[in-house]
């Protein structure tokens, strides 16, 4: 009997730049319900295979495959549309939208509501109220009239995944969450994402290697294009090469 | 602030003064050293202002080839109006080919952005320029449509003769109205908002699921179909439709009305552009025959001193007036939707 399918997976990703192959028959499995986290070096390709599997780039072989269905090639629109949702490692706002109006602006039902004239999204308060609660969610009760570039880095970070979380994903990818945080924000990011993945299925990049294994289910590391392991936190530091490098520090 | 919940109001004070000084033109118009026709052209240029700002002050789509559907509309108005006299089936024809027109070019535009889209605008006009004065046996050539008389329209109970400047600015004003009412919510529907977040960042809005390149489709169209109603309108106006208007110099025009204006800052901004266009041509115009050298200096010197036009200088200015001397932020185009 064959193995199920995990919820969200790509076979045989292969992607390359002019000369420069930078993913070379990558193979994930993520897991509905749990934290599933990506590490490796700098430049390992680790955002690209994010980019990858958002949409941003398409493959040039092997496919991606979201809940029983193929998603490979689709736009990031159209994969966004199926419940695919994620956060950026260079912060990606709606600047001069406040922070209720970035919320606002990603909910389906404003997304899906593009012929509609007479409907005033500052006259709806149950729309008001929805991305309220998710501004709550996120830590920012009461910087809902802050405009997204006036809020403060950590809060842009909280916001940033607020907006990925507006589009009512059922898989959430979160690019280098802790980047540019300094230990208190990682603390408040790390309850955060606790928070989260009880109703998400998470998908995280980190380089922060004690982040991520305090947080996830099952690892994947990448290093030079390829996915050289893969397991539990546990698991991980069994392996040699994890061992060998920075990683087997964090033990 | 949409943080608020309260709509935006169908109808507004500014609307409502705008209004009431629109409609009264043609009553102070002499006595204030203007004139009919002035009125006209201001009112025709403020709906084709509006529905460029459409794109370049809500969504950041700078189009320098806009003149293309202003022209398209005023040939097909001229066009129509020979084998068909009726103003207002004449109006629809030119909104729908104006409008096709600019679905046309979109096709190939709303998935680029940035300089690319510009130079691409710059391209499309130039052959619409091109196709004018080159069809002459459609379009007249260089020497346009003539002779396009300004009809009398029958209402049954009572008509109106636009041979009149009066009834012709009533007829303008009364659709440049309509267009304003139809804008206003436009850009407060979630479509608006659209809009704005694309121009702030195209890539988040289609990671969060936004189908960037149909809203830029449709709101080039919009435009469009709006500039093929000013272009009708300047048909009426001018008896006649020419090609200067879809030149890349004339196109540069509505650029400089809504920049100047503050469109960035404001839905008010191209309506204030318009008029300072027209008004500077006119009395500049009567010293020296160079008005458009000094146009583009002051332009420069607008866009050195106060980037968001005039509107953003009268914001300056009440801020000072209630006292916020010190440190008065650029206003943001968050802060367009209290205006």
């Amino acid at each position: 009997m064959n193995a199920p399918q995990p919820y969200f997976y790509a076979e045989n990703l292969h992607k390359r730049f002019g000369d420069q192959v930078v993913l070379e028959n990558i193979t994930l499995g993520f897991e509905q319900g749990k934290v599933n986290g990506i590490m490796g070096p700098n430049g390992a390709g680790k955002s690209t295979c994010f980019n990858l599997l958002t949409g941003m780039y398409k493959p040039d072989r092997g496919r991606i495959v979201f809940d029983g269905e193929d998603i490979t090639g689709l736009s990031p629109e159209a994969i966004a549309r199926k419940g695919v949702s994620r956060s950026f490692q260079i912060i990606n706002l709606f600047d001069e939208f406040t922070a209720l109006e970035n919320i606002m602006v990603a909910l389906p039902r404003v997304r899906t509501a593009m012929s509609r004239v007479l409907w005033d999204l500052r006259g709806d308060s149950a729309l008001m109220d929805e991305a309220r609660d998710i501004l709550v969610q996120v830590g920012l009760k009461g910087r809902e009239s802050t405009r997204a570039a006036d809020l403060p880095y950590g809060q842009r970070r909280a916001l940033e995944i607020g907006v990925a979380l507006a589009a009512r994903p059922r898989i959430v990818f979160l690019d280098e969450p802790t980047q540019g945080l300094g230990s208190d924000g990682r603390v408040n990011l790390a309850d955060l994402i606790n928070e989260l993945k009880r109703n998400y299925t998470l998908v995280i990049i980190e380089h922060d290697m004690s982040f991520l294994f305090g947080l996830a289910h099952k690892i994947s590391v990448i290093h030079w294009g390829q996915v050289i392991s893969e397991g539990t936190p546990d698991e991980l530091m069994q392996n040699e090469w994890v061992r060998a490098s920075d990683l087997g520090k964090v033990a | 602030m949409l943080t608020s919940p309260r709509g935006a109001p169908l109808v507004n004070v500014q609307m409502l003064i705008f209004f009431a000084v629109l409609l009264s033109y043609p009553l102070w118009a002499s006595s204030a050293g203007l004139y009919q026709y002035l009125g006209v052209e201001i009112a025709i240029f403020v709906i084709y202002a509006l529905g460029f700002n459409l794109l370049l002050g809500y969504t950041g789509l700078p189009s320098f080839g806009h003149g293309a559907f202003l022209g398209v509309g005023a040939y097909a108005y001229g066009l129509w109006q020979s084998a068909f006299p009726n103003v207002f089936a004449g109006l629809l024809i030119a909104i729908v080919c104006a409008g096709l027109s600019a679905g046309i070019v979109a096709l190939f535009l709303s998935h680029r952005r940035g300089i690319y889209f510009a130079l691409m605008t710059i391209a499309f006009g130039q052959i619409f320029w091109f196709l004018s004065i080159k069809l002459r046996w459609i379009t007249g050539g260089e020497d346009g449509l003539l002779n396009i008389l300004r009809p009398e329209i029958d209402f049954r109970f009572t008509s109106i003769n636009l041979s009149s400047n009066v009834s012709l600015f009533y007829l303008v004003a009364i659709l440049l109205i309509a267009v304003i009412l139809i804008l206003w919510r436009v850009v407060h529907s979630p479509f608006g908002t659209a809009l704005q977040a694309i121009r702030m960042n195209e890539t988040r809005a289609r990671f969060a699921g936004h189908r960037v390149w149909l809203i830029k489709w449709s709101v080039f169209t919009l435009s469009g179909a709006i500039a093929g109603l000013a272009g009708g309108l300047l048909c009426i106006t001018q008896e006649s439709a020419y090609p200067d208007v879809m030149s890349l110099h004339a196109s540069g025009f509505v650029v400089m009305m809504t920049l100047i204006g503050g469109g960035f800052v404001s839905f008010w901004g191209p309506v204030v552009g318009a008029i300072v266009f027209i008004l500077a041509r006119d009395v500049i115009g009567a010293w020296t025959e160079t008005w458009l050298l000094w146009y583009g200096l002051l332009f420069m010197a607008v866009m050195i001193v106060e980037p968001e036009g005039v509107v953003g200088v009268w914001r300056r200015i009440e801020a000072r007036l209630k006292g916020k001397t010190a440190g008065v932020a650029p206003v943001s185009a968050a802060k367009r939707e209290a205006v």
